[in-house]
């Protein structure tokens, strides 16, 4: 299989008063052709930095010292802006987490949405057609009439569901998805992740799923990379990593509560202690002043250490699985 | 019928202050087109056996210390303040929408620059920095126009900034981003609409204040040259001869309540209208 989506040793810095701070450390990042890939990570761990830095649309102060980005094969931190435009909505596209804000409020929806086929040829009652199919093929009631619509007339769930018609009217081969769930109840949270699973199938196109409900990136997802602080910890096949994890921050997440995995919250498990200052990162390991297995060693960079097949964790005492 | 009740006009006239609104300014609109054809006088004709005469069938406002016809000097008077109001609005108001759209999306630097422009500007008062251009330029309409257009497009550039910047970091238009939309079909597609709403309403709310200030200048004898009808100069009739014929400066008011009352109700309506989350659902 291929690969839809690579990211390779990716870092990403920000200029601020306080010097550079590293939001993003060597992560990697494998998205295969029709695969689904789940990221988790609390509040502050690099989620938005890393969707920003795959579509280049980082803010000003941000530098990449170092990583690669290929989509498709493709280098984007070496596309012309001209390029990455075309690439942008053709090849990727993104789902936001509140559907509040990620849609124009003063525009209608059927505007919107004819807004964002002007690459393509065809009339305007084409691309309004095409439009009311989408709207009608992501559920949404009386699809025709709901062109008219506002954002601010539609439900919360409603306007998600709007916020992926857009993105699949795009057809494009990486699909990201931030967090699309968070802002809803439970109930619509289900329907979302069916409807993004039937899509993926229909358009065949990869997702790489930002999320931090661990519920919901296992049921959705094949992979999932567990990040802290700006560091990919651990990474495997979903079942793997969760039910026998090997990094003490993933340990951490999924014992605080065993609930978790079932239950719809809003947050991650909290863990004793706090995110270190991204400007002075600890050195050796970054999970160092939180983890209550640190010893010596653990000053000194931890390796990727190989679980089992594909799953490994970045740390000194992760045990190699025994199943 | 029904397609049209969504048009902001066919909203419009279902909101009873902004048909009241809508009904004052059509009035002093169709008057001002219409002045030569109303006017039951020659507004220039001075008619000194009618003096300071008291409003009557034939003077329906009284006529002024120089026996012209009061009415129809007003009437006159009000294409001068609604044409005035109108170039002077348009003007500043183009040039404060641009430069705050730019200083809202472009770098840093630039908006720190265009800040500090409209700040100082702002920070004179309008009527010492209309005596000081008087000073310096011929007396007309043309001054009247630039003084208003110096003065004010500050304040439009300040408001259409402002909403800018809070769209700038606004998901829709990072989504807009990401789905590979230019900088121009941001800025016109997705900016421009919800900039255009606060920047209408501002719009509305000012041409009453320009046309005071038209009057205020003419009072002041540095707006229209001597002689030609305004409202204000109207005023300033009135108010030399106040003890002895109070009715000149009252119906030189007049006009001026008028004017102020159907802009502002209209540009409070349109405040309702125009953003459609404060629009009543359907
Ligand atoms: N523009 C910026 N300038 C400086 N620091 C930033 C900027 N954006 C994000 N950060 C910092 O980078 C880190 C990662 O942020 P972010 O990617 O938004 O995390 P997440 O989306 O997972 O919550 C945080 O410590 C945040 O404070
Ligand atoms: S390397 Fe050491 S400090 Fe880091 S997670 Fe493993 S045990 Fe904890
Ligand atoms: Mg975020």
């Amino acid at each position: 299989m291929s690969e839809a989506l690579k990211v390779e040793d990716l870092s990403v810095h920000y200029d601020t008063r306080e010097g550079a701070l590293q939001a993003l450390r060597d992560v990697s990042i494998t998205v295969p052709e029709g695969g689904i890939v789940g990221v988790v990570g609390e509040s502050g761990c690099g989620k938005s930095t890393l969707i920003n830095a795959l579509l280049q649309l980082l803010p000003e102060n941000a530098t990449i010292p170092a990583g690669r980005i290929t989509l498709q094969g493709e280098d984007v931190t070496r596309a012309g802006t001209r390029r990455l435009r075309q690439m942008r909505g053709q090849e990727i596209s993104v789902v936001f987490q509140d559907p509040m804000t990620s849609l124009n409020p003063v525009l209608s929806i059927g505007r919107q949405m004819r807004d964002i086929q002007y690459r393509q040829q065809g009339s305007r009652a084409a691309k309004d057609s095409r439009s009311a199919a989408m709207l009608g093929r992501v559920g949404i009631p009386d699809p025709v009439g709901k062109l008219a619509a506002y954002p601010h007339e539609l439900s919360g769930g409603m306007r998600q569901r709007v916020a992926i018609a857009m993105a699949a009217l795009m057809r494009p081969r990486v699909l990201i998805a931030d967090e699309p769930t968070t802002a809803l109840d439970a109930t619509l949270e289900v329907q979302i992740i069916e409807l993004l699973k039937e899509l993926q199938q229909e358009i065949g196109c990869a997702i790489l799923f930002i999320s931090h409900h661990l519920g919901v990136i296992a049921e959705l997802c094949d992979r999932v990379v567990v990040m802290y602080a700006g560091v990919a910890v651990e990474e495997g096949p979903v079942a793997d990593v969760f039910l026998r994890p090997g990094h003490p921050y993933t340990i951490k997440l999924i014992e605080c509560d065993p609930g978790k995995l079932k239950e719809k919250v809003t947050d991650l498990p909290s863990i004793p202690g706090s995110l270190p200052d991204l400007t002075d990162p600890p050195a050796g390991c970054i999970f160092r002043p939180r983890c209550d297995r640190a010893t010596e060693i653990c000053a000194t960079p931890p390796p990727r250490k190989g679980l089992n097949g594909a799953h490994w964790a970045a740390c000194h005492h992760a045990k190699v699985d025994k199943a | 019928m029904s397609a049209f009740r969504h048009t902001l006009m066919g909203r419009l006239l279902a909101d009873p202050l902004a048909v009241f609104a809508m009904a004052i300014i059509a009035l002093l609109v169709v008057s001002a087109l219409l002045a030569d054809v109303i006017a039951p006088h020659d507004p220039s004709a001075m008619n000194l056996a009618d003096r300071f005469a008291s409003p009557s069938a034939t003077y329906w406002m009284g006529t002024d210390n120089l026996g012209r016809d009061t009415f129809s000097r007003l009437l006159q008077g009000g294409r001068i303040a609604l044409y005035v109001a109108l170039t002077a609005v348009s003007i500043a108001g183009l040039i404060g929408l641009i430069l705050g759209m730019l200083a809202g999306f472009g770098p840093r630097w630039l908006d720190n620059a265009l800040l500090f422009f409209f700040d100082t500007l702002r920070a004179y008062p309008t009527i010492i920095l209309a005596l000081a251009l008087a000073a310096l330029m011929p007396r007309g309409l043309g001054t009247v126009i630039i003084v208003v257009v110096i003065t004010s497009f500050a304040e439009y550039g300040r408001v259409v900034r402002t909403q800018t910047l809070s769209l700038k970091n606004a998901e829709f238009i990072l989504a807009e981003r990401a789905m590979g939309a230019s900088f121009a079909r941001i800025v016109f597609h997705h900016i421009l609409p919800n900039v255009l709403g606060p920047f209408f309403i501002l719009a509305a709310m000012n041409l009453p204040v320009v046309i005071t200030i038209e009057a205020g200048m003419s009072f002041l004898g540095i707006g229209v040259p001597p002689g030609t009808p305004s409202w204000g100069a109207t005023l300033k009739d009135g108010f030399d001869y106040i003890r002895t014929t109070p009715w000149i400066l009252l119906s030189g008011g007049l006009p001026l309540i008028l004017a102020t009352l159907g802009f502002t109700f209209l540009g409070e309506a349109l405040r309702d209208q125009l953003d459609p989350r404060l629009r009543k659902t359907r």
